[in-house]
């Protein structure tokens, strides 16, 4: 009893450090740290500038159609004289908070789902499967831009709920392999023959421990979120005009990027930046969270290896660690 | 090897008839190909309306019309467009265009991916390994159809500061082009350029990034290092053993990138003016054409299975152990 009795404590005494360990090996990592400044300096700039923008999305100014960068419009204006600053910075709101609520959204799922399939094996998990081989061939920008014109003018919500909807099986399918292993581990064995109702198992002993994943890959859906979003948005099958995004003003400049280059270039290198450093921020929490991992995407090519290898398709992928 | 062949080859197809049969089910349940005739001014009479909703079977419940459009599908005809053209006029030079451009980017993205990515793992921490990290964190963070304007828009620059014209990105062809076989060969090369690269760069910065880490993992390993412990060349050690077990996960990642390169073709084409499957799709969906939608869906679905096919036969012949 006592030896259990000080794993217990030395365990308490790891996950109370656990926190400062992740915290100091990220900020070890400069380029992650650079990702964050630019993220908080993006949020910040984009959901204040009403603040200190003297000019609104929506308001024109008479004087200055498509006029260049200058004193009074630092990013210039477009055709219909709308300041290129506070559209832009509007766009920014709009894709942040789409990439924001989409990537937490779908990673909720996915954890949900794919424990309940790795727990209960069965019918939800082929299920699941399916899902995820479905998806390869039809790829969530298809789907939505189907369904597109059965949205088109309600509100931007049911656009997050359908971009989340569509984003979450291939996290999902990785959630299912390590519960598949982690319920072979001997806490998990005891707390359920102890009497621990499944759920309570799920949500007590099986997700805390891959939070850490799951807090990476929410960070890498943001990502990939702003991207699908913008995408869509390109083809005007994704946010609508009034409303702006960067990708509805990178499809507005994109005819009149030699022309007019600043239409183009800077919702352009924005949505670059943006995504850049989200990737930067993935990648280094990914890592920092990671004690096996050195800097790198080791650990998913292995997940891919395991998820696509014919010869374990079909069986539970080893334990990962 | 075969029956396993045989056997993923029925899973794909099975695979396909359902996402076709989703496709067409979703996008039957959100046209409404109608409003846009009542969108006319003045509208149109009634009689015509009728006629319309008759001659695109809308008046038949969905499972009857996919079935028949699925039984005319399989015998190479794909019915007709909201418009009441026959989609076969175009669906085969469509889809040589869409391959042509698909075929061409994704061999060398592949090719060049894979380069990068071991020169990058063995001069790991080198200079030559943070430009290749750079570049591809930057290309992988910029959707296609930003690069794809940033290359028309350096295009454009180039042919002016050079004075020529040799850099086009509108089209597939010269409009009105004639000469001789050769000729016309030359004049389609010239066309292929901008459009493969911006395809083909996305491609080489994501499997860089994979194949530098495959390769990492492999450098450190001992069946290398007795290798040549037992004489052989670094070189030749690296790419006899090195390589071949690192490109095993690639092979993965080929079927994975497909669907994703697909979702790329619409914006590609569109910015370089090319007519292929995925312009088609767009105008599909514009002109709410369950039809010409599930046709060209048909058609990723195809060119998925193939690259899927194609994915586990690279699989078995890389990896020994995979004795199928």
């Amino acid at each position: 009893m006592s030896i259990i009795a000080q794993d217990e404590t030395a365990d308490a005494r790891i996950t109370r450090s656990r926190g400062r360990l992740v915290l100091r090996r990220l900020r070890r990592n400069r380029l992650a740290i650079f990702g964050v400044l630019l993220i908080v300096i993006l949020y910040a700039a984009a959901f204040t500038y009403t603040w200190y923008w003297p000019w609104s999305y929506q308001v024109s100014d008479p004087n200055a159609y498509l006029s260049p960068p200058n004193g009074t419009h630092v990013f210039g204006t477009d055709k219909d004289g709308f300041d290129m600053y506070a559209q832009v910075m509007r766009g920014l709101q709009k894709s942040l908070t789409i990439g924001l609520l989409v990537a937490v959204l779908s990673t909720s799922t996915a954890a949900i789902v794919g424990s309940v399939a790795g727990y209960f094996r069965g019918i939800s998990d082929r299920v699941l499967m399916w899902l995820v081989d479905l998806l390869l061939i039809l790829p969530n920008f298809l789907i939505i831009a189907i369904l597109s014109p059965a949205f088109r003018g309600h509100t931007w919500l049911l656009f997050v709920l359908l971009l989340a909807a569509f984003s979450w099986m291939i996290t999902a399918r990785i959630v299912r392999g390590m519960t598949l292993s982690l319920k072979e581990q001997d806490y998990v064995r005891a707390a359920r023959l102890m009497g621990v109702p499944p759920l309570k198992v799920i949500t007590r002993h099986i997700l805390p421990q891959m939070s850490s994943l799951l807090i990476a890959d929410a960070t890498i859906n943001v990502g990939s979120a702003i991207l699908t979003e913008t995408s869509l948005s390109y083809f005007g099958f994704g946010v609508q005009p009034p409303d702006v995004s960067l990708g509805t003003l990178i499809a507005s400049g994109t005819t009149s990027a030699v022309t007019f280059p600043w239409l183009f270039f800077i919702p352009g290198g924005l949505l670059v930046l943006t995504v850049l450093s989200v990737n930067l921020v993935g990648d280094g929490l990914r890592d920092a969270l990671d004690p096996n991992s050195t800097r790198d995407r080791r650990k998913e090519l292995k997940e891919l290896k395991e998820l696509k290898n014919p010869r374990t398709l079909r069986r539970p992928p080893r334990s990962r660690r | 090897m075969i029956t396993f062949l045989l056997r993923r080859l029925a899973n794909y197809v099975v695979l396909c008839v359902v996402v076709v049969f989703l496709t067409y089910l979703l996008a039957s349940l959100t046209f409404d190909p109608i409003a846009l005739l009542l969108h006319h001014d003045p509208p149109p009479a009634r009689s015509v309306i009728n006629d319309k909703i008759h001659q695109l079977h809308l008046d038949q419940p969905i499972p009857q019309r996919f079935f028949e459009w699925f039984g005319n599908a399989i015998h190479g005809d794909f019915g007709a467009d909201v418009f009441g053209n026959p989609i076969n006029q175009q669906v085969w030079t469509r889809a040589l265009t869409s391959l042509r451009l698909f075929g061409l980017g994704t061999l060398i993205g592949v090719v060049f991916g894979v380069l990068v990515g071991v020169v990058s793992a063995i001069r790991q921490y080198r200079v030559t390994d943070y430009v290749a990290t750079f570049v591809s964190f930057v290309l992988i963070a910029m959707p296609v159809f930003v690069l794809g304007t940033l290359l028309k828009f350096a295009a454009i620059k180039i042919n002016q500061v050079t004075g020529s014209d040799f850099l086009v990105f509108e089209g597939e062809v010269t409009p009105g082009f004639t000469g001789s076989f050769g000729a016309d060969i030359a004049d389609r090369l010239r066309h292929l350029v901008l459009p493969t690269l911006a395809i083909a760069l996305g491609l080489v910065a994501y499997y860089s990034r994979y194949q530098r880490n495959a390769m990492l993992d492999v450098l450190g390993s001992d069946f290398l290092r007795t290798a040549r412990a037992k004489g052989l060349r670094r070189s030749r050690a690296l790419y006899r053993h090195g390589l071949r077990t690192a490109l095993i996960p690639m092979a993965t990642l080929f079927a994975y990138g497909f669907g994703t390169l697909i979702v790329g073709g619409p914006f590609t084409e569109h910015i370089f003016d090319w007519h292929g499957m995925g312009e088609w799709l767009i105008t599909g969906i514009n002109s709410q054409d369950a039809n010409l939608t599930t046709t060209v869906t048909l058609f990723v679905a195809v060119c998925v299975l193939f690259s899927g096919l194609l994915a586990d036969l690279a699989y078995a012949a890389l990896d020994p152990r995979v004795r199928l």
